[in-house]
């Protein structure tokens, strides 16, 4: 019997995977297509992102400030070509995201709206309301199906690539569904599955982001790079981690510790305009700062015990009662409705208890400026990949425009190559297939005598990275971290599931995710213990310093029987040679 | 109140696994009662600590990526959005939406809508195809207002769920298709509603639909699908009265 084999085959029915699969679609119009995502393509966690996309619209604005805030966000360590290409593709993708029907927020004239965002020094994040990555995921996933070309494998679960002859040929997929284990041949794939966030115990991360296709690549032999980089969002809802956008910040809502002060202020972020000054919120400055910047002032402010004590840890304030009901309802409302929600209160009349929770891993595959990785015939897009055009810290709203624009950009380098390429080896694939499937029965469902919980394990993991890979940290806690995750992988050896059934079997899924975030943790930890600099979201108290002698590298690890092998590569620097971050200054 | 961290909250949930159950039945759990825990937490509590092979989706646990739709006391709600201290001290019921098929559990199957979204043709169908170069469509403010609600329908299915048209003819096409189709008509970039209006008004369902509003009431996202509906039916009626009427002056 023959196998579904597609001329590219996408990994991810996310942003990246859509906007992948409708660039095909497109400009490769007698291409098959296939989309393969673990859940319905819009339950993707593009979902859940909120504040809004970059790109240069507006007069006033240059694609060479877009390219300096970005890099200077990245502390130099985003690769500047790719960067440049970015910034370049960035407008076109938003526009063409319009003429898809994504209901951006307008001006009075009808152009598009842009806001203020985080590090960068001119308004240029274009916005639907506060539910920006809601609206492009739905206005993406209703495009695509508009292509015939594009076959969809809704809730079929990637557990591993197959590479026969030294090329990506397809991938192991389980149908949830019935249980069943298939080989889907793809002359080349894509891998768009997103982050990792999960690995961490506090998180605005949704259940499904596992590392999945980071875990996929490592273990095919291609490196993750720099895994070390973990952005954590200062604001987060403490006991959850659901997300309040950085757009409420934008929108001029602020910081404030227990005395009520902008502790802000004390960390290199620029004086606190008052409140009614047309110049507030001030762009590249206080609230406005890049995100690491942010996340490390709560660290420190905690440690002069000027945050609150709550029941889910330290917190401080996020005010936006200045704002009024007015501005709130009409430009951050999904603000307002999580607020009242999920912690009954009301921002437009109490400020919102918010704390520093991991959002964004800015490494990933290892790919080059069109997503292409080692392995011939394997690209990845979006957060999975490591480009790199985020360095050591993403810009808030650079990461949905990403998805568009590197999600295109592999999408043709994938299908030029399935083009040039010849047929995948059927036979051979599904021989591996099948062995993969032998592996999951007899590891997994068929197994006895395991000792060990997918819970146990995964609350072992996140708390192990929590201590040794937070916001600040150092070589001993970073070694007792990777001790602990190699021990974690040894024990994962002993897991025991109940559930041996095959129809929509999630405990198995579970385990397997488990099994990425396990490689995902590896990467992440290994990689941190080894940069003995600090850059950006990577914090190193033994190491304050940022050392661009040594370091201004980006970290590749690669997958061994025993601890990852850590390599290094230059940073391409084209015309911004490294300098220092200024923040705040008029 | 509860305040003792004794406090238990009892689920009883549905259970039905083909591969094992000759018919559904229902297990109860006793899990611990936190004020600020939904009923998803109490479901991720039950499939973490007591019982694996408890079988139901969800995702992003904020209320937007519509995948934890179940009935909750005969109810459709995200569970993600339904805390246990309304319920408490109560015992809570837990199912599967109803109306469609179950595939294990309180997943169901949703094939059915999937199919629906491509009959509607819910994407853009441009007035005037416009290059790149040209920039954006230029929208007022005013024009984004006219579509925006029907655009925030997350797919969560709870509106097919109370809905009494469907669950006697599934293949009606349903609040939410209808609302997006809608969603797409009202956009002043587009120019599909006549193909569209091809699949909603063939549909008998739409005429069924007694504007009971059941959709619009269960809604997590207050987008108004029963308004939709009842546009798209005013619209179909109008084509009806025109295509009467002499040629020219419709």
């Amino acid at each position: 019997m023959g196998i579904p084999v597609h001329d590219v085959l996408i990994v991810g029915g996310g942003g990246a995977g859509l906007r992948a699969a409708i660039a095909i679609g497109e400009e490769f119009p007698d291409l098959s297509i296939g989309v393969v995502s673990k859940v319905y393509p819009m339950r993707s966690h593009t979902v859940s992102a909120e504040g809004g996309a970059a790109g240069v619209i507006k007069p006033n604005d240059s694609l060479d400030d877009h390219c300096y805030d970005t890099i200077s966000g990245a502390d130099w360590l985003a690769d500047q070509d790719a960067v440049e290409a970015f910034v370049n593709e960035a407008p076109k993708e938003l526009i063409q995201l319009e003429h898809w029907g994504c209901p951006w927020s307008r001006e009075p004239d009808g152009s598009v709206a842009v806001r203020p965002f985080g590090g960068m020094k001119i308004r240029r994040t274009w916005f639907a309301a506060d539910k920006t990555g809601f609206h492009m995921l739905h206005a993406l996933f209703q495009t695509s199906l508009r292509y015939k070309p594009v076959v969809r494998y809704d809730e079929f679960f990637v557990t591993k690539l197959l590479v026969n002859d030294g090329r990506c040929q397809g991938v192991t997929a389980i149908e949830i569904r019935t249980g069943e284990v298939h080989a889907i041949g793809g002359k080349s794939v894509i891998l768009c599955t997103g982050g990792a966030g999960r690995i961490f115990p506090f998180t605005t991360n949704a259940a499904i982001k596992n590392g999945d296709g980071m875990a996929l690549a490592y273990r095919a032999g291609v490196p993750l790079k720099d895994m070390e980089f973990v952005q954590y969002h200062p604001t987060g809802l403490p006991g959850t981690g659901i997300l309040i956008t950085e757009a409420a910040r934008g929108e001029g809502g602020v910081l404030l510790n227990k005395d009520g002060y902008r502790y802000l202020q004390d960390y290199e972020l620029g004086e606190a305009l008052p409140l009614d000054s047309p110049d507030h919120p001030r762009l590249r400055a206080m609230e406005l700062g890049p995100r690491d910047r942010l996340s490390q002032a709560f660290v420190k402010e905690q440690e002069r015990g000027r945050t609150i004590q709550g029941k889910y840890g330290d917190y401080v304030h996020l005010d936006l009662r200045h704002l009024g009901q007015k501005k709130i309802d009409k430009q951050i409302p999904f603000v307002r409705d999580t607020a009242k929600n999920y912690i009954g209160i009301d921002p437009v009349y109490e400020p919102i208890p918010v704390r520093p929770v991991v959002h964004y891993m800015m490494g990933g595959v290892d790919t080059d400026i069109d997503g292409a990785t080692s392995l011939p015939g394997l690209f990845a897009a979006g957060e999975c990949a490591c480009v790199s055009i985020n360095g050591a810290n993403r810009l808030g709203s650079n990461s949905l425009t990403e998805l568009l624009v590197f999600g295109r950009r592999a999408a043709r380098v994938a299908a030029g190559f399935a083009i040039e390429n010849p047929a995948v080896d059927e036979d051979a694939i599904r021989k591996q297939a099948a062995e993969e499937e032998e592996r999951i029965r007899s590891c997994f469902l068929e197994r006895t005598g395991g000792s060990e919980t997918i819970a146990d394990i995964r609350t072992d993991l996140n708390t192990t990275l929590d201590k040794g890979a937070g916001i600040y940290r150092n070589e001993g806690a970073l070694k007792e971290t990777c001790a602990t995750v190699l021990e974690l992988k040894k024990r994962f050896g002993e897991i025991q599931l109940t559930d041996r059934t095959r129809t929509f079997n999630t405990e198995l899924q579970n385990a397997l995710e488990l099994e990425f975030m396990l490689d995902a943790g590896e990467a992440l930890a290994f990689s941190a213990v080894a940069r003995t600099e600090s850059r950006g979201s990577h914090q190193r108290t033994d190491h304050p310093e940022r050392n661009d002698e040594d370091f201004l590298k980006h970290s590749l690890a690669y997958r061994t029987d025993g601890e990852p092998r850590i390599d290094y590569k230059d940073v391409v620097i084209t015309r911004w040679p490294p300098g220092e971050r200024v923040y705040g200054k008029r | 109140m509860a305040s003792a961290s004794a406090a238990t909250q009892v689920l009883e949930v549905f259970r039905y696994s083909p591969e094992q159950d000759p018919e559904p039945h229902f297990q109860s759990y006793e899990v611990p009662f936190h004020d600020d825990w939904v009923v998803l937490d109490a479901l991720n509590h039950i499939k973490d600590r007591m019982d694996w092979s408890l079988t139901h989706r969800w995702s992003c646990r904020m209320g937007v990526c519509g995948s934890c739709g179940m009935m909750v006391n005969g109810e459709a709600k995200l569970t993600c959005a339904a805390f246990l201290r309304d319920y408490y001290p109560k015992p809570i019921r837990v199912e599967p939406l109803t109306g469609f098929p179950v595939l294990r559990d309180l997943v169901i199957n949703m094939d059915d809508f999937m199919e629906k979204l491509v009959q509607v043709k819910s994407w853009l169908i441009p007035k005037e195809p416009r290059e790149l170069s040209q920039g954006e469509y230029r929208q007022s403010p005013a024009e984004l207002a006219r579509y925006k609600q029907f655009s925030m329908c997350i797919n969560c299915m709870l509106c097919y769920a109370a809905c009494p048209v469907y669950a006697l003819h599934t293949d009606f096409i349903g609040p939410a298709a209808i609302a997006l189709a809608q969603r797409y008509n009202l956009d002043s970039r587009d120019a599909g509603e006549q193909q569209r209006a091809e699949a909603i008004q063939a549909d008998e369902g739409v005429w069924e639909c007694t504007f009971v509003g059941e959709c619009s009431k269960v809604c997590p996202k207050d987008v108004d699908p029963a308004g939709a509906i009842q546009q798209a039916k005013m619209a179909g009626a109008i084509d009806w009265y025109k295509a009467l009427l002499p040629r020219g002056k419709g």
